[in-house]
């Protein structure tokens, strides 16, 4: 059994809207996933599923092998924490300490190791020197960061960030890339919520694809930036390289500026030897 | 032709700060052209946004030296309110752009025209033009808090073309959208362009920048360290030691180069870059 199991879920928001119409998707445990898709296709909907913070109107999600129904969302959400698409859904605390202190305290976990895994998480966000401001006082795309360091502090097994890469600089989208990396070297289980196709191409082996209600493609960025009609229903586009390479036509399925620069040269190499 | 904003060695702090989050800004703008604001996160340009339309100092207080002119006159001189029939403002947080007190989408976008005391035919046609702009017609009927991320910041940009004013500072209006709704949000504003609108436009995605903008401004640390023609900006590569990110098809084109292959010049924009790549491409070469 994988680690989060979505079967044949259905979300029904209270007044009868339809947001996700059943769905399947199975997460192994210590997998990378991104999740893409047109705005409002149900990509929220669907992981606040996940970790408890909405319950399936139909079907069933198994995380860790455990029902949902059978679990309270404290329960859940010691196993699975999620970042608010928006971090002011989120952030309740005046200071980004206490803020992030606040999960370890709620697990009641023993202090050394509270301290250990705070401390980790302000320095993995960059928040450390932050950490006595008001978050509200800090700009939306490090509020973000605060709200990151909160979850990353509980020491969760499985952690869903939505639309991290929202209004981040080159050295923020850096920063998530280097967080990532080392979440997963941990070998915790990763879903990641983004429009952002570079940052999909660059971070991912899989990639998930909603669109209207439900899932409609699930594989390697490879394939799926190379499926024109999955790219269209999605409202997704090719990655920039990716777009050069198609008008050129060379390489079918680069997705990096690696791979990018490879067929130019290959390109090149074709039309001396021609 | 005088510059319709005008910014003259501008100087401001926020109150109990203690760097000023704008130095030294010289600036001329002109009507009918689209300008875009980049540079790293805390850089000012939020803050620049907020001295064009007079926000800063006369909401934020804090100290202002130098001086801001809209149309010739000083942002000080303007009665209060008189500014936001001129300049149009859509903030960068799309969550705390809602007004809180209308219960459907439709009556959320009309709300700046009802304010502003336009014929109710009127703002029917023109609400329903600019959700059908923003792609959010089939949400008309619902409630504000009941959209998704996107559904919100579209409705945010809805709530301000609506009232088509000639002046518009937008603020990373496509944080929260998916890929096509971006590229919808540079037609929507080439459509104001042709207008005669003029647009100021704070945005992390270079690429689209490059693309569809007239000329660039680009922030760091409260400085203006670069200002005019975006091929000449947007191909350089010290710009990255800003912090700031080249256009893919920048970084592509200074990749290749690097890497021996010969190219005419740094393209910055998907059509530029199938042009000089495609020459390359076609001329026979150096080596094997
Ligand atoms: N509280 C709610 N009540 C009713 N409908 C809702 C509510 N929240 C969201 N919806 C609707 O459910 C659908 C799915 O929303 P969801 O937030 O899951 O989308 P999303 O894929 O995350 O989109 P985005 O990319 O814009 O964040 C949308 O059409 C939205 O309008
Ligand atoms: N209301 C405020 N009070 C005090 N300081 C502020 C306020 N707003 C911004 N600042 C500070 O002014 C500087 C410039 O901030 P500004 O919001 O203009 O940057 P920005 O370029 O828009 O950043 P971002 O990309 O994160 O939106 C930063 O150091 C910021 O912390
Ligand atoms: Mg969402
Ligand atoms: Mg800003």
């Amino acid at each position: 059994m994988a680690f989060i199991e979505l079967q044949n879920v259905s979300f029904e928001y209270p007044g009868g809207f339809l947001a996700v119409d059943d769905i399947d998707i199975r997460i192994e445990q210590g997998e990378n996933v991104a999740i893409a898709g047109q705005n409002g296709a149900g990509k929220t909907t669907a992981v606040k599923m996940c970790n408890g913070l909405l319950r399936p109107t139909k079907g069933n999600v198994i995380v860790d092998g455990i029902n949902s129904k059978e679990r309270t969302t404290a329960e859940i959400s010691r196993v699975v924490g999620y970042v608010f698409q928006n971090p002011d859904d989120q952030i309740f605390h005046s200071t980004v300490l206490s803020e992030v202190e606040f999960g370890p305290k709620m697990m009641k976990m023993p202090a050394e190791k509270a301290k250990a895994l705070i401390d980790y998480a302000l320095r993995a966000t960059g928040m450390y020197e932050l950490r006595d401001e008001n978050p509200y006082n800090l700009p939306l795309s490090v509020r973000k960061f605060v709200t990151i360091a909160s979850i990353i502090a509980m020491d969760t097994k499985a952690l869903i960030f939505d639309e991290p890469t929202a209004g981040q600089d080159l050295n923020g989208t850096i920063r998530l890339r280097n967080i990532l990396g080392e979440l997963r070297e941990k070998g915790k289980t990763l879903v990641t919520i983004t429009h952002d196709m570079e940052f999909v191409a660059d971070n991912f082996s899989r990639l998930i694809v909603m669109a209207n209600k439900k899932v409609v493609a699930d594989g390697s960025p490879k394939e799926i930036f190379w499926d024109f009609p999955t790219l269209l229903k999605a409202k997704l586009k090719q990655p920039y390289v990716s777009r050069i390479c198609n008008t050129l036509s060379i390489g079918s399925n680069v997705i990096s500026m690696d791979d990018a620069v490879s067929a130019v040269k290959d390109g090149m190499a074709a039309h001396d030897s021609a | 032709m005088g510059a319709i904003i005008e910014l003259n060695n501008v100087t401001y702090s926020y109150p109990l700060a203690n760097e000023c989050a704008i130095k030294n800004v010289s600036l001329k703008l002109e009507e009918g052209r689209f300008y875009g604001v980049i540079g790293q996160n805390g850089s000012g340009k939020t803050t620049l946004c907020s001295l064009i339309r007079g926000f800063a100092p006369s909401f934020f207080r804090g100290s202002l030296t130098g001086e801001v002119l809209v149309c010739g006159k000083p942002t000080l001189d303007y009665k209060p309110g008189e500014l936001s029939l001129k300049i149009g403002y859509v903030f960068q947080n799309p969550f705390s752009q809602i007004s809180g007190v209308k219960d459907t989408v439709f009556e959320e976008v009309a709300f700046g025209l009802e304010n502003f005391g336009v014929p109710v035919d009127e703002i029917e046609e023109r609400v329903i033009r600019a959700v059908e702009l923003t792609g959010i017609s089939a949400l008309a009927e619902k409630n504000p808090y009941e959209l998704s991320g996107g559904q919100q910041q579209r409705m945010a940009l809805a709530s301000i073309i609506v009232l088509e004013p000639d002046i518009m500072v937008i603020d990373e209006p496509t944080s929260q959208l998916d890929p096509e709704g971006t590229e919808s949000v540079f037609e929507i504003i080439k459509g104001m362009k042709d207008r005669k609108k003029t647009i100021i436009l704070v945005e992390h995605k270079v690429d689209l920048i490059a693309e569809h903008a007239d000329e660039v401004i680009v922030l760091d640390k409260g400085e203006v360290i670069r200002f005019g023609s975006k091929d000449a900006i947007l191909s350089d590569e010290t710009l990255l030691e800003c912090g700031v990110q080249l256009p893919n098809i920048a970084l592509l084109g200074n990749k290749l180069t690097r890497s021996g292959v010969p190219l005419e010049r740094i393209p910055i924009t998907e059509q530029q870059g199938v042009e000089i790549i495609g020459k390359a491409l076609r001329t026979r070469s150096w080596c094997k």
